[in-house]
């Protein structure tokens, strides 16, 4: 049922290109979007859905499909052209990002119909709970399919979020794996002068949860990470990915100015070109 | 107090039950026939009768703890996975502590998940303003694809909550009480979600009741009748989606309408009821309920009384109208 999956690191790269090119050209096409997330998450997303998660775009409802839950909705554009990667559905989609009557909104919303979409979500601090909801049922309905949810590291400021925490390894959820985007960054600056989240791996360690740690663009990394988090039995996993806002296009790397800054149509092939130099 | 309707329907009142118990015993009624219901708690399981299906199906229970926001992403993510959670604990957490979660999560995502909202209104008593529940009725009908259950009392809970698992397809909030209060609807009496319900004629003016006032508005009517007023009374138990029709067909042919809850004045049935009616058929509205205030302590039937929420205030306020 799943699809055929990558498992060299090297036949990533060019997926996540791909991938980046899509977001660049969608967000510039859309006029607004969050271009810095989405870029510096491309490599777990290209990670997750073409060598990890047991899916298949050709029947985006299978029951036993594993599950992605985008707790932070607004790097939507990511999602869409990862989806449109796999076959979700046409990637000339993408060029309808966040316009009227499109199936990809601004924050992804269900109603709108997109296949392989799992969760309307964007009001940060909610996706988490959601996750949990979902663990606990695979494990009630006693089926073997996994969760995985994304958070951004500005979202663990939420309360809700270690309310989630707790009651993940309260119930022992070892069927989910959590991923925070530690990209240092959030809409008003560095996390340590908005709101220090730091000593993050203790406190997550502190709630019940293994913790490991990857670098996020590191294909080799990633994959032997989520091996090592899907394999931890009776606790929840958390993978702290350190990852660079922007990534792929040097000029706007590591600038939180380009948290929700959308791709300027002038600048389109410019920022393609630099993925393509990339080191 | 018997009440006769020309069906013949009679509101008899044989034991007072609170309508808390009607829910727990609904909620265990539709665990046994459905496997795919799950009940959440958070803490105080006992004290809103979630502990009834607890006992019967301790494997469906999922303990979430005092952490309300929690439980409504939780109820999300299980409904997005084909089980059927019911989310129980004090309406001003369930409601209120958890709106955004209500909103994206739950309402958003227009999954079905049924959110137990507990010890509504002011008769919660001694506990005071901070548990007393009045404003979530104002809060669950504004979002999207909610709708919302204030049934009138135990065996019409237990009817409702069955509903809101058996017959809905989306996020239901359904409102109920703390205090033992007159069981008079009985179970054989239909509940139809989004229908409200004639409870006796009449064609001088129209109370329009909801939740625990539908027994004081039938008493009051039943008193007036005494004064040759012929008050029709009308119990809507879904505030969203609302019988319109019911409400203004009472308009057009008795001409005036008192409107009763245990909630505030603003954003509940007194103004739902004048939504539609300023926009269909425009007569005189008298809204009782809770006068934007918190509430306080005090024994639930001295609250009742403070705040107007008596078959008595129903009567005067009728009277003043019809002058
Ligand atoms: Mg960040």
């Amino acid at each position: 049922m799943t699809m055929k999956k990558f498992t060299h690191p090297s036949a990533l790269k060019p997926v996540a290109r791909n991938i980046r090119e899509s977001v660049i050209r969608s967000i510039a096409n859309a006029g607004s979007g969050h271009t810095g997330g989405s870029l510096g998450l491309a490599d777990v997303f290209t990670a997750l859905y073409f060598s990890i998660m047991e899916h298949n775009s050709k029947a985006p409802h299978w029951p036993d499909r594993d599950r992605l839950v985008l707790s932070i909705g607004h790097v939507a554009p990511l999602l869409y052209a990862t989806l449109a990667e796999s076959g979700y559905f046409p990637k000339k989609e993408l060029m309808t990002l966040r316009r009227l009557g499109s199936r990809l909104q601004g924050h992804p919303g269900r109603d709108h119909g997109l296949p392989g979409l799992e969760l309307s979500a964007g009001s940060l601090g909610h996706g988490l709970s959601v996750a949990v909801g979902m663990a606990i049922s695979a494990k009630h309905k006693k089926q073997q399919w996994r969760v995985f949810s994304i958070h951004g590291d500005g979202e663990l400021q939420e309360g809700s979020v270690w309310e989630a925490a707790m009651s993940a390894a309260h119930h022992k959820l070892d069927n989910l794996v959590a991923l925070v985007d530690r990209n240092n960054v959030q809409i008003d600056g560095k996390t340590d002068d908005v709101m220090d989240i730091e000593p993050l791996a203790e406190k997550w360690k502190a709630f019940g949860w293994k913790v490991f740690q990857c670098d996020g663009h590191d294909f080799e990394d990633i994959l032997t990470t989520y091996d090592k988090a899907i394999a931890v039995k009776n606790k929840p996993s958390v993978i702290i990915a350190r990852t660079h806002m922007g990534k792929g296009v040097a000029e706007i790397e590591n600038d939180y100015r380009w948290h929700g800054k959308p791709v300027a149509k002038d600048q389109v092939e410019k920022f393609i070109n630099a993925l393509d130099h990339e080191k | 107090m018997l009440l006769i309707m020309k069906n013949n329907k009679r509101f008899l009142n044989e034991a007072d039950k609170p309508t808390r118990l009607g829910f727990g015993e609904g909620l265990r009624e539709a665990g046994g026939v459905n496997e795919s219901v799950i009940a959440l708690g958070a803490d105080i399981t006992g004290s809103v009768n979630v502990n009834l299906f607890k006992k019967a199906f301790p494997n469906r229970f999922y303990s979430l703890g005092i952490a309300e926001q929690n439980a409504a992403g939780v109820s999300a993510g299980m409904a997005l996975s084909g089980l059927i959670p019911v989310f129980t604990t004090y309406a001003v957490f369930s409601a209120m502590r958890t709106t955004d979660q209500l909103r994206i999560s739950i309402c958003y995502n227009n999954v079905h998940a049924v959110i137990g909202g507990a010890h509504a209104g002011i008769s919660v008593g001694p506990d005071g303003a901070t548990h007393q529940a009045l404003e979530d009725i104002a809060v669950t009908r504004a979002l999207p694809n909610m709708t919302v259950f204030s049934p009138c009392d135990a065996d019409q809970t237990h009817l409702a909550i069955l509903a809101a698992i058996n017959k809905m397809n989306g996020p239901v909030y359904i409102r109920f009480g703390r205090e033992k209060v007159p069981n008079f609807t009985g179970m054989d009496y239909p509940f139809h979600p989004g229908k409200g319900q004639l409870m006796k004629e009449g064609n001088d003016l129209t109370i329009i009741a909801t939740g625990h006032m539908v027994w004081h508005a039938l008493q009051a009517a039943y008193q007036m009748e005494e004064k040759n007023i012929n008050a029709r009374v009308i119990n809507i138990h879904t505030i969203k989606p609302i019988d319109n029709e019911i409400i203004i067909r009472a308009a057009k042919e008795t001409g005036k309408i008192v409107t009763a809850e245990e909630h505030q004045i603003y954003g509940g049935l007194g103004s739902a009821i004048t939504e539609i009616l300023s926009e269909h058929y425009p007569v005189p509205v008298k809204i009782i309920g809770m006068p934007d205030s918190f509430g306080e302590s005090g024994k639930p039937e001295e609250l009742m009384d403070k705040y107007g929420l008596t078959s008595h205030n129903i009567i005067k306020q009728s009277l003043k109208l019809l002058k």
